[in-house]
C-alpha cells in the first residue's frame, strides 16, 4: 500500500523528468538536422550551378575560337585564293594546327555549290542551296548548326561564315567533331552518378551522355524549364530517381549545357552528420534515463526514510500528549478522591477509638468489629497509593540532577528484588559493562524505572525462569536491556503497554501505571524505552539514557 | 507537655467533626472552622497555638489567602497545611508565607499528632527567645 504510493511517485517523477528533458532534445535535434540539410542542399545546388556556368563558358569559348579562326581565314583570303585546292588544304592544316577539332573545310559559292573541299569525305560538287542553313548563313553571316547526320551519316555539326567580296558572297564552311565538344563537356561530370551533356532547344542530345541515351536521341528533358542563365531543378529521371539538374544556356542560345547528379551522393556529409547526431542523442537519452532513475530512486528512498522517522516521532508525540492529558485529569481526580478517603480514615479512626471503651469491649463481636475497621483502613491505604501513583503525572517530573552510576543503581534495584525473585525460583543475571561513565541524572527516578521493569519481568515469568539485565555504552548513550523468558506480549497489545492503566496483571496487583510512569521519566531525561517481544520466547525492554557529563563542582 | 490549643480549618464537615472528637479524646483542646472567614473571626477572639489549614476550599477564601491573613492576626501561631492533591508548588508557596509544614490527605492521626508536637516545640523555642529577650529588656531598665 505504502510502497506502491512511493513507486507511483517515483514513476511520475521519472516520467515528467524524461518528457521535459527529451522534448527539447528531440526538437533541437530535428531542427538542427533540417537546418543542416537545407544548408547542405543549398551548397550542393550552388556548386552544381557554378560548374554548369563554368563549363558552359568553356564550351562557348571553344565555339567562339572556332568561329573566330574560320572568320579570320575567310576574311584574309579571296575567293580565287580559296578555290585553289592546295591553298585550301594549307589553310585547313594551319587551322587544325592552331586550333584543332576541324574535320573538313569547304568553300561554297553564292549558288550553293561546294567548289572546293578538303577532308575525309568526297563532298566536292554538292549543292547546298536547298539546305535551310544556307539561307541562314547568307542572311546572318555566321552559322552554327545543331548536330546532325547530313550526307556523311555521322553525327557532326558545322560552322559556316559568309565573305562579301566585290558584291559577291561566298561561304567558308567547316565541320567539327562533336567528340571534342563531348570531351570538354564531360569535364563537368563528377562522382559516380554525375553526368554532363549538351542539349538542343528541342531536347536532343548534342553530345553522348554518360548514362542512358545516345547523341541525336531525344532526352525527354523539357528545356523550357531552364531560364536565361543558370537554373537548378530537381526532377525525376526515366527510372523514377530524383536527380538534381543544372542547366546553362550557351551564349548562342542554341544549346543547353546540363549537369545532373543524384543529390544523395552530394549529401554524404549530411548523412555522416546525421549518424553522429543520432549516436549522440541515443547516448544522451541513455545517460538521462539512467541519471533520472538513479536520482529519483535516491530522493524517493530518502523521502521514505524521513517519512518513517516522522511517523516514529509522531507516535512518540501522541504518547506524550496522552500522558499529559492523563496527568491533568489525575490531579483533579486525586483531590476529589483524597477528601472522601480522608473522611473515611477519620471515621474509622474514631470507631477504633470507641472500640477501646469499656462497654463495647464486652461485646461478643468485638474482634469482628476490629478486623473490619482494620480492613477498611488497609483498603483506604491501597486507594491512597493508587492516587499517589496517579499523581506521578501531575507532578512536574523535572529530573533532579545528581551524579549517577547506572551500574550501582541497577545493583541496588536487584538487591531490593532478589528475595522476591528467589521465592519464585527466578534468577536475575546481571551483565554490566565496566566502561560506563558517571552521568548527571536522577537516581531515584532511574531506580523507579529499573524497579518497574524488573518487577514486570519477574511477574511475567511467574515461576521459574531467568531475567537478564545488561548495560552497555552506545556512542553518546547508555543502553540498558532487561530480558525475560516469560510468555511474551502479543503484537496487538504491544502498542498499549505504555498507556496509563493498561495492565495484564490480576485486579489489585498492578495499577497499570508502572510502564507509563517509566516512559514519562525516561522521555523527560531525553532517552527512549523500546520493547521487543515474541509470544512464547519472551520480552526485551531497552532503555536508552543520554550521557550527560556531570558538572564539575 | 504543657497546655496548647489547636484550630482546624476544613470545609469538609464530617472530617472536621470527627478529627475534633478524636483530638479531644486525646486531651487536645481542638476547635473547628468550616471556612477561612470563620477561622479569622475565631482567631480575632482567641489565641491558638497551632492552626491546621486545608489549602483547597471551594468558594470564598482559599487556603493560601487565609494563611496570609492568619499570619497577620496571630504571627506566632504555627500553621500546618493540608492538601488533597500533593501540589508541591502550592505547599512551597505556603511554607514561604510562614507555614510550618504540610501533610497529604488522607492523614493519619498519628502523623498529625507528631506534626503538632513538632510545631509546639518550635513555638516553645520561639516563645522562650521572646521571653528571654523581654527579660533582658526589663533587666536593662531595672
Amino acid at each position: 500500500m505504502k510502497t506502491s504510493l512511493y513507486t507511483s511517485l517515483q514513476r511520475k517523477i521519472i516520467g515528467i523528468t524524461l518528457v521535459v528533458s527529451f522534448a527539447p532534445l528531440i526538437i533541437l535535434a530535428v531542427t538542427m538536422y533540417y537546418q543542416f540539410a537545407k544548408t547542405c542542399k543549398n551548397k550542393t545546388e550552388e556548386q552544381i550551378e557554378y560548374r554548369a556556368l563554368a563549363q558552359a563558358e568553356s564550351v562557348d569559348l571553344f565555339l567562339k575560337e572556332r568561329i573566330a579562326i574560320l572568320s579570320a581565314m575567310a576574311d584574309t583570303h579571296t575567293f580565287n585564293e580559296m578555290i585553289d585546292e592546295e591553298n585550301l588544304s594549307n589553310i585547313f592544316n594551319v587551322m587544325n594546327s592552331r586550333a584543332g577539332a576541324f574535320v573538313d573545310l569547304g568553300v561554297i559559292d553564292s549558288a550553293g555549290m561546294q567548289r572546293v573541299y578538303v577532308g575525309p569525305y568526297n563532298l566536292k560538287g554538292l549543292n547546298y542551296y536547298d539546305q535551310p542553313w544556307f539561307a541562314d548563313v547568307m542572311s546572318k553571316g555566321v552559322f552554327l548548326s545543331d548536330v546532325y547526320m547530313g550526307f556523311r551519316k555521322l553525327p557532326h555539326f558545322i560552322i559556316a561564315v559568309r565573305r562579301n567580296e566585290n558584291n559577291k558572297s561566298w561561304i567558308l564552311r567547316a565541320t567539327i567533331d562533336p567528340n571534342i565538344l563531348e570531351g570538354i563537356v564531360r569535364q563537368a561530370q563528377i562522382g559516380s552518378t554525375g553526368d554532363a551533356y549538351l542539349l538542343s532547344k528541342e531536347g536532343i542530345f548534342q553530345t553522348n551522355p554518360r548514362f542512358k541515351g545516345l547523341i541525336l536521341s531525344q532526352s525527354n528533358l523539357n528545356t523550357s524549364l531552364f531560364g536565361r542563365r543558370v537554373t537548378v531543378v530537381e526532377l525525376e529521371n526515366n527510372e523514377g530517381r530524383k536527380l538534381l539538374y543544372a542547366g546553362s544556356w550557351l551564349k548562342n542560345s542554341k544549346w543547353l549545357l546540363i549537369i545532373n547528379q543524384e543529390p544523395a551522393e552530394m549529401m554524404q556529409s549530411l548523412f555522416a552528420v546525421r549518424n553522429v547526431e543520432i549516436t549522440i542523442i541515443v547516448f544522451g537519452f541513455l545517460a538521462i534515463i539512467m541519471t533520472t532513475i538513479f536520482t529519483t530512486h535516491l530522493a524517493v528512498s530518502q523521502l521514505q526514510q524521513s517519512d518513517a522517522t516522522m511517523q516514529e516521532l509522531n507516535a512518540q508525540l501522541v504518547q506524550s500528549d496522552k500522558l499529559a492529558a492523563i496527568g491533568k485529569m489525575a490531579a483533579g481526580v486525586a483531590h476529589e478522591i483524597n477528601n472522601p478517603l480522608n473522611v473515611i480514615l477519620q471515621k474509622t479512626g474514631w470507631m477504633e477509638d470507641l472500640l477501646e471503651e469499656e462497654d463495647i469491649k464486652k461485646s461478643e463481636n468485638l474482634e469482628e468489629f476490629q478486623t473490619s475497621v482494620q480492613k477498611i483502613e488497609e483498603h483506604v491505604e491501597r486507594a491512597r497509593k493508587v492516587v499517589h501513583n496517579m499523581l506521578g503525572f501531575a507532578r512536574k517530573m523535572e529530573p533532579h540532577l545528581e551524579n549517577v552510576d547506572i551500574n550501582d543503581t541497577i545493583n541496588q534495584t536487584i538487591t531490593i528484588l532478589e528475595n522476591y525473585a528467589r521465592t519464585n525460583n527466578i534468577e536475575i543475571q546481571a551483565d554490566l559493562s565496566g566502561k560506563l561513565p558517571i552521568i548527571a541524572s536522577d537516581q531515584a527516578q532511574l531506580q523507579q524505572v529499573f524497579l518497574n521493569l524488573l518487577t514486570n519481568a519477574i511477574d511475567a515469568i511467574g515461576k521459574e525462569g531467568l531475567v537478564e539485565i545488561k548495560s552497555r555504552r552506545l556512542d553518546s548513550r547508555i543502553c540498558i536491556s532487561i530480558k525475560d523468558d516469560g510468555p511474551g506480549i502479543p503484537a496487538e497489545k504491544q502498542k498499549n503497554v505504555f498507556d496509563p492503566f493498561f495492565t495484564t496483571k490480576e485486579t489489585g496487583k498492578g495499577t497499570g501505571l508502572g510502564l507509563s510512569v517509566s516512559y514519562n521519566i525516561i522521555e523527560k531525561m531525553g532517552g527512549k524505552i523500546r520493547l521487543k517481544s515474541q509470544v512464547g520466547k519472551g520480552t526485551i525492554f531497552t532503555v536508552e539514557v543520554p550521557i550527560v557529563a556531570p558538572e564539575r563542582k | 507537655m504543657h497546655y496548647f490549643n489547636v484550630l482546624i480549618v476544613d470545609d469538609e464537615e464530617d472530617f472536621l467533626e470527627t478529627i475534633i472528637k478524636r483530638l479531644n479524646k486525646r486531651q487536645v483542646d481542638a476547635s473547628g472552622a468550616l471556612s477561612g472567614e470563620k477561622a479569622l473571626e475565631l482567631l480575632k477572639e482567641k489565641t491558638f497555638d497551632v492552626v491546621i489549614l486545608d489549602i483547597k476550599m471551594p468558594g470564598g477564601m482559599d487556603g493560601i489567602e487565609a494563611l496570609a491573613e492568619i499570619k497577620k492576626i496571630q504571627p506566632l501561631a504555627e500553621v500546618i497545611l493540608l492538601t488533597g492533591h500533593a501540589s508541591v508548588e502550592t505547599s512551597i508557596e505556603g511554607m514561604r508565607l510562614g507555614a510550618f509544614d504540610y501533610l497529604l490527605k488522607p492523614i493519619k492521626l498519628d502523623d498529625l499528632l507528631k506534626k503538632i508536637a513538632q510545631a509546639i516545640e518550635k513555638k516553645d523555642v520561639h516563645d522562650q527567645k521572646i521571653r528571654s529577650a523581654q527579660i533582658k529588656k526589663l533587666l536593662k531598665y531595672w
